[in-house]
C-alpha cells in the first residue's frame, strides 16, 4: 500500500485541507471498527506512539494510539492555521509540520513566489523530507491551494515546483480553486495566468474547481432540504456539504459547506487505493489513463449523489440516476458543459454496493449522447471500490478530460488582458526581485498555447471519423 | 504430472482463486454420477495435478501469486484459507507496494527485471514440488499493468529457465467499450510479446462470458465474481482429468501437452478458444436433462458458426461441399474454419456418444487429415454437478474479429501518438509498438487466409 502526503498552501488550502481531513477521520472510523492502524489508515496518517511526547516512534501495526495526518501545512498568515491548532483537529496535526510567517503575500503571486519561495525552500524541502521518510512508498503529493491570491498561488506554485525537483518519481495531484469573474481581489487574474503556467509544466494532474459550482451545489441541497419534498428523510451525515459532528450544534463558517465537497473529492479520488474492491484504480492508474498528452491534464470532476435518503432499498433506477447526474452540468466542480463538448478520456469510480453489470449498462446506455474523440471512441476508464462513503450506500466520482474547460481558461485569459493592457497595478509585481515583464509574457503565451491545444481538438468533433490506414502484410 | 499455475495481477490472482475453488468443490462434490473407483481415480489424479499435500492435511494449491501491490493478493489468500478445504502455500505469493499503473512498460520493463529473481525463485520452488512437472499455466488480463506487462516478462523467464516445459497462457480480453483506456496498448504489446514465447494463448472475453450470466445464468447484478466463477468453470471443464483416446485406462497424465501438441501445430497459429456447454443457473439444473446427440450437435454449430454460446446460435451456417475446389477467400466469411479441436465429454453414458460429426473434413483447412486434426477426451465422471458436459478448446477463426478489432482501435490511437509519452518514459518507444503492430498483423492475415 502507498501513502499520499496532503501540501495546504494559503488560506483556501488550508481550510479546504482541514475539512479534508476532518471528513477523512470520520471516514476510516466508520470502516475501521477495531481500531487497529490498517493499510489504508497508513496512506493518509501516521501512528505514533504519543506516551514519551510528540516525537514518539512511529507505530506501523496494533492498535491505533495517536493519528497524525501525512501533511504540510503552509501559510504566511498566522490566522487560518492558529485556528485549526486550537480546533478539534488540533493532535492530528505534528507541530514540526506547519511552516508560517505574519504579514500574507498581499495578494501578489510574485511576493509568494519569488520572496517567500526564496525565503522558505529550505525549511520546505527539510520538512518534505521528513514527511518522506515516515512513509513507506510514497506514491503521490497532493497540493490543495487557490489560484487567484498570493500564497496559495505563488508559494503554492513554487513548492509544486520544489517537489518535481526533491521528488521527480512521485505524482502531483493539484486541487486549484480558481477564482470567479466577480472575484473581489483586482489582481487575481494576474496571479492565476502566472499560476497556470507552474501547472502546465510541474503538475501531473490538475482539477480545477469554481466556486460558483460549489456555492450553487450548496444552495440546490438546501432548496431540497427546505423545500419541504424530502425534510426529515434526508441523512445529514450523507450531505456532501456535511461535517463531522453534528451539524446543528457546529456553528458551520460559511465556506465550510463549499469546502466540504472538495474534501470529498479526494476521499473518493484515493478510496479505491485505499479500500478494496473487484477493479482497483490507483492513483498512478488516474495519470495513465486520463493525460494522454503531457499538457492536457485537467480533469472536470463531479460527485454523486450529493445525498442520501433514508429509505434503505435502491431500485436501480435510482442507481442509473445516479450516473446521468454526474454528466450533468450542474454536477460539475467547474462551469463548464462536458456534453456538450469533446471528451478525451473519461474515469468513472464507483464506490459501494455497484457490480460491473451496473457500470457497464450505465456506459451504454450514456455512451450515445457523448462526444468522444475520435481515436478514443471507447475511453472509459472504470473502478469498483467495495466500500461506499459514510451515509450513502454507493457513489460515483467522474473525472473527465474533456475540452470543456477551454472556455474557463479562455476567460482567465481574456481577464488577464483587460488588466495587462493598461499595465494596471504590473508595478507591485515588477518591483519584486525576480520578477520582469518576460514572466507575464510567457505565462500568457503558456495559456495561449494550451488553450490552441484544446481548440484543435475541438475542430475535429462531429467531423467525419477517418481511421487511419492499417499496417498491410504481404501474404 | 502436475501443473503450477502463475497467477498475475488483480484478474489472475481473482479468477486463479475461483478456478482452484472450483476444482476442490468438484473433487469433494458427490454428484459424481459413476462408479466409486472411477470417482477416487478422478480425485487423486485432480489431486496430484493441482494441489500439494501438506502436513497440516489441508491441501495446498500449486500456484504462485504474484502482484505488484498488496490488496488483492491478501484478500485471495484469505478467502482460500477461510473455505477450509484448501490454501495457498504461505510463501508461494509476492507482492511489492506500489502498482502498475495500467502502464504496460512498467510492468514489463521496471517490474519485470527488478522482481524477476524473487518471482522465478517461488516459481523454481513450486516446481521442484512436483514429482513430475507437466508445465505452466499462467493467468492475467491483458488490459492492465502488471497481469500483461510484468506476464509477458514473466513468460518469457519460464520460456527461458525451463526450455523444454509446455507453457499455456491464459489471457482475458477486456470488455470492448472500455474498463481501462490504453488497454487496446496494453494488448497488443501483451499479445506479441507473448507469441514469441508462450506455446498458446487460451483467451476468454469479458463480454462473451458476461453475456452468459445474463442470458443463461440469469444473474440480474452480474458481478466481476460471478463472470470469474463462469470462467473457472470452463476451465475447470477442459484441466479436469480425463482419459484420452489411446491412454489405456488410467487417466492422461500429461494434460497440457496432450492439449497443446495435437492443437498447435503450427507456430504462427496460437490462438485457441473455449466453449462450454450446458451453462445454466444452478437452481435450473435439476430439471434439465440432456442428451449427448444433442450436445454435440449444439457443439459443432457453436463452432461453425462461431457462436458463443448455446443461446443465438446461426443453424443457417454450413461448412462448404466436400471436394469442391472453393479458394480459401471464397468460403462464406462467418464460417469459422478450424486448424485442429478437441472435445472434452463429462458424464453419464459418455461412451455413447458418437464424436464422428467432428471429424468431417470440410470443417479443417487442408493441412492436417481430420483424424489428426480433431481429437476427444471422455471420463465418464460428471463435472460440477452437470450431469452431461461438453466443452471445445479450438485453434480456429474464433477469435479473428474480436483480434481484428483490438489492433484496429490500437492503430487508430497510435496514429494521433495520444498516451505515448506514459509508455515512452519506461522505455517502450514508437518502434516497439510498431514491431507488435507487424507480428498481430502478420497473425490476422494468416488466421484469414486458412
Amino acid at each position: 500500500m502507498t501513502q499520499s502526503v496532503v501540501v495546504q498552501v494559503g488560506q483556501c488550502g488550508n481550510q479546504v485541507g482541514c475539512r479534508f481531513w476532518d471528513l477523512a477521520l470520520r471516514e476510516h472510523a466508520a470502516v475501521n471498527k477495531k481500531g487497529i492502524y490498517d493499510e489504508a489508515l497508513s496512506s493518509f496518517f501516521r501512528n505514533v506512539d504519543t506516551r514519551s511526547g510528540d516525537n514518539g516512534p512511529d507505530i506501523c501495526k496494533g492498535k491505533i494510539c495517536s493519528l497524525k495526518a501525512r501533511a504540510l501545512l503552509i501559510d504566511m498568515e498566522e490566522g487560518v492555521v492558529n485556528e485549526i491548532l486550537q480546533g478539534p483537529l488540533r493532535d492530528v496535526f505534528d507541530s514540526k509540520q506547519l511552516i508560517t510567517d505574519v504579514s500574507g503575500s498581499g495578494n501578489n503571486w510574485a511576493v509568494g513566489h519569488k520572496i517567500y519561495g526564496c525565503q522558505y525552500r529550505e525549511n520546505i524541502v527539510e520538512k518534505l523530507r521528513k514527511t518522506a521518510e515516515h512513509c513507506d512508498c510514497l506514491q503521490c503529493f497532493f497540493i490543495i491551494h487557490s489560484m487567484g491570491g498570493g500564497t496559495g498561488s505563488g508559494l503554492g506554485t513554487f513548492v509544486l515546483n520544489l517537489l518535481e525537483e526533491e521528488f521527480p518519481e512521485v505524482y502531483r495531484f493539484v486541487t486549484s480553486v480558481y477564482p470567479s469573474g466577480e472575484d473581489d481581489v483586482i489582481t487575481s487574474p494576474y496571479n492565476s495566468v502566472l499560476a497556470m503556467k507552474e501547472l502546465n509544466e510541474h503538475a501531473d494532474c490538475v482539477l480545477p474547481i469554481e466556486n460558483e459550482s460549489l456555492f450553487e451545489i450548496v444552495n440546490k441541497i438546501h432548496q431540497m432540504i427546505n423545500s419541504g419534498k424530502l425534510g426529515s428523510t434526508v441523512k445529514q451525515n450523507s450531505l456532501v456539504t456535511s461535517s463531522a459532528g453534528n451539524a446543528k450544534t457546529l456553528q458551520e463558517k460559511p465556506f465550510d459547506a463549499m469546502n466540504n465537497i472538495v474534501a470529498n473529492l479526494l476521499l473518493n479520488l484515493t478510496s479505491s487505493s485505499r479500500f478494496e474492491g473487484s477493479l482497483n484504480m490507483d492513483l498512478n492508474e488516474i495519470s495513465m489513463n486520463l493525460v494522454p498528452f503531457p499538457r492536457l491534464h485537467y480533469l472536470v470532476s463531479s460527485l454523486t449523489p450529493l445525498y442520501t435518503l433514508a429509505d434503505v432499498n435502491v431500485p436501480s433506477r435510482r442507481l442509473d440516476q445516479m450516473f446521468s447526474d454526474a454528466f450533468s452540468r450542474d454536477h460539475q466542480l467547474i462551469q463548464a458543459d462536458p456534453k456538450h463538448s469533446l471528451y478525451l478520456a473519461c474515469a468513472l469510480l464507483v464506490r459501494g454496493n455497484v457490480q460491473v453489470s451496473d457500470l457497464r449498462r450505465n456506459i451504454e446506455r450514456l455512451k450515445p449522447s457523448l462526444h468522444f474523440v475520435s481515436w478514443n471512441q471507447e475511453g472509459w476508464k472504470t473502478g469498483l471500490c467495495s466500500v461506499p462513503p459514510v451515509g450513502h450506500s454507493h457513489s460515483l466520482l467522474a473525472l473527465a478530460n474533456n475540452t470543456c474547460v477551454k472556455p474557463t481558461f479562455i476567460e482567465l485569459k481574456d481577464r488577464f488582458m483587460k488588466l495587462y493592457k493598461k499595465k494596471a497595478h504590473l508595478h507591485h509585481y515588477l518591483q519584486i526581485d525576480g520578477m520582469e515583464q518576460s514572466c507575464f509574457s510567457e505565462a500568457i503565451s503558456s495559456l495561449s498555447d494550451l488553450i490552441e491545444e484544446y481548440n484543435e481538438l475541438d475542430v475535429t468533433k462531429g467531423g467525419p471519423r477517418i481511421d487511419p490506414s492499417r499496417l498491410k502484410i504481404a501474404v | 504430472m502436475s501443473i503450477v499455475t502463475v497467477q498475475l495481477g488483480q484478474c489472475g490472482n481473482q479468477i486463479g482463486h475461483e478456478v482452484f475453488s472450483a476444482l476442490c468443490s468438484d473433487i469433494r462434490g458427490t454428484h459424481g454420477l459413476c462408479s466409486k473407483k472411477e470417482n477416487e481415480s478422478y480425485q487423486d489424479s485432480c489431486k496430484e495435478r493441482f494441489f500439494c499435500e501438506e502436513e497440516s492435511g489441508v491441501p495446498a494449491a500449486r500456484a504462485v501469486l504474484v502482484d505488484m501491490e498488496p490488496k488483492v493478493i491478501s484478500q485471495t489468500l484469505s478467502m482460500a484459507a477461510r473455505s477450509g478445504h484448501w490454501k495457498y502455500s504461505s510463501h508461494s505469493h509476492f507482492c511489492q507496494k506500489q502498482g502498475s499503473g495500467n502502464n504496460w512498460a512498467n510492468g514489463y520493463s521496471v517490474h519485470g527485471p527488478k522482481h524477476k529473481e524473487a518471482i522465478m525463485d517461488l516459481v523454481q520452488k513450486e516446481a521442484e514440488k512436483c514429482d513430475r512437472l507437466g508445465g505452466f499455466f499462467t493467468i492475467m488480463s491483458m488490459a492492465g499493468g502488471t497481469g500483461s506487462g510484468l506476464g509477458a516478462f514473466v513468460t518469457q523467464c519460464l520460456r527461458d529457465a525451463f526450455p523444454t516445459s509446455f507453457i499455456l497462457n491464459h489471457v482475458i480480453w477486456p470488455y470492448g467499450t472500455g474498463e481501462v483506456i490504453v488497454q487496446n496498448y496494453n494488448s497488443i504489446l501483451t499479445l506479441s510479446h507473448l507469441y514469441h514465447s508462450s506455446d498458446a494463448l487460451l483467451v476468454h472475453e469479458n463480454d462473451v462470458i458476461h453475456k452468459i450470466c445474463a442470458q443463461l445464468m440469469n444473474i440480474k447484478q452480474i458481478s466481476f465474481r460471478d463472470v470469474n466463477q463462469v470462467i473457472a468453470h470452463q476451465l475447470g471443464s477442459v484441466f479436469q482429468p480425463t482419459h484420452t483416446a489411446g491412454g489405456g485406462s488410467g487417466y492422461s497424465r500429461n494434460p497440457l501437452g496432450d492439449l497443446l501438441e495435437p492443437l498447435v501445430p503450427h507456430p504462427e497459429f496460437r490462438m485457441l478458444g473455449l466453449r462450454n456447454i450446458p451453462q445454466m443457473a444452478e437452481s435450473s439444473l435439476a430439471y434439465s436433462t440432456f442428451s449427448w446427440p444433442g450436445l454435440i450437435k449444439h457443439l459443432r454449430q457453436i463452432l461453425i458458426a462461431n457462436a458463443h454460446m448455446e443461446e443465438g446460435i446461426d443453424w443457417r451456417v454450413q461448412p462448404p461441399h466436400p471436394g469442391s475446389s472453393i479458394p480459401s477467400t471464397n468460403k462464406p466469411l462467418h464460417f469459422n474454419t478450424s486448424i485442429a479441436n478437441l472435445v472434452i465429454l463429462r458424464g453419464k453414458d459418455v461412451h455413447s456418444a458418437d464424436l464422428g460429426s467432428f471429424q468431417d473434413p470440410s470443417l479443417y483447412t487442408s493441412w492436417l487429415n481430420p483424424q489428426d486434426a480433431f481429437n476427444a477426451w471422455k471420463t465418464p465422471r460428471a463435472f460440477n454437478k452437470y450431469e452431461k458436459s461438453a466443452s471445445l478448446v479450438s485453434n480456429s477463426q474464433f477469435l479473428l474479429k474480436p483480434l481484428d478489432s483490438i489492433v484496429g482501435k490500437a492503430w487508430n490511437m497510435f496514429a494521433s501518438k495520444a498516451y505515448l509519452h506514459q509508455y515512452t518514459k519506461f522505455g517502450i518507444q514508437e518502434e516497439d509498438f510498431l514491431d507488435c503492430f507487424t507480428t498481430l498483423e502478420q497473425v490476422i492475415s494468416s488466421y484469414t487466409n486458412l
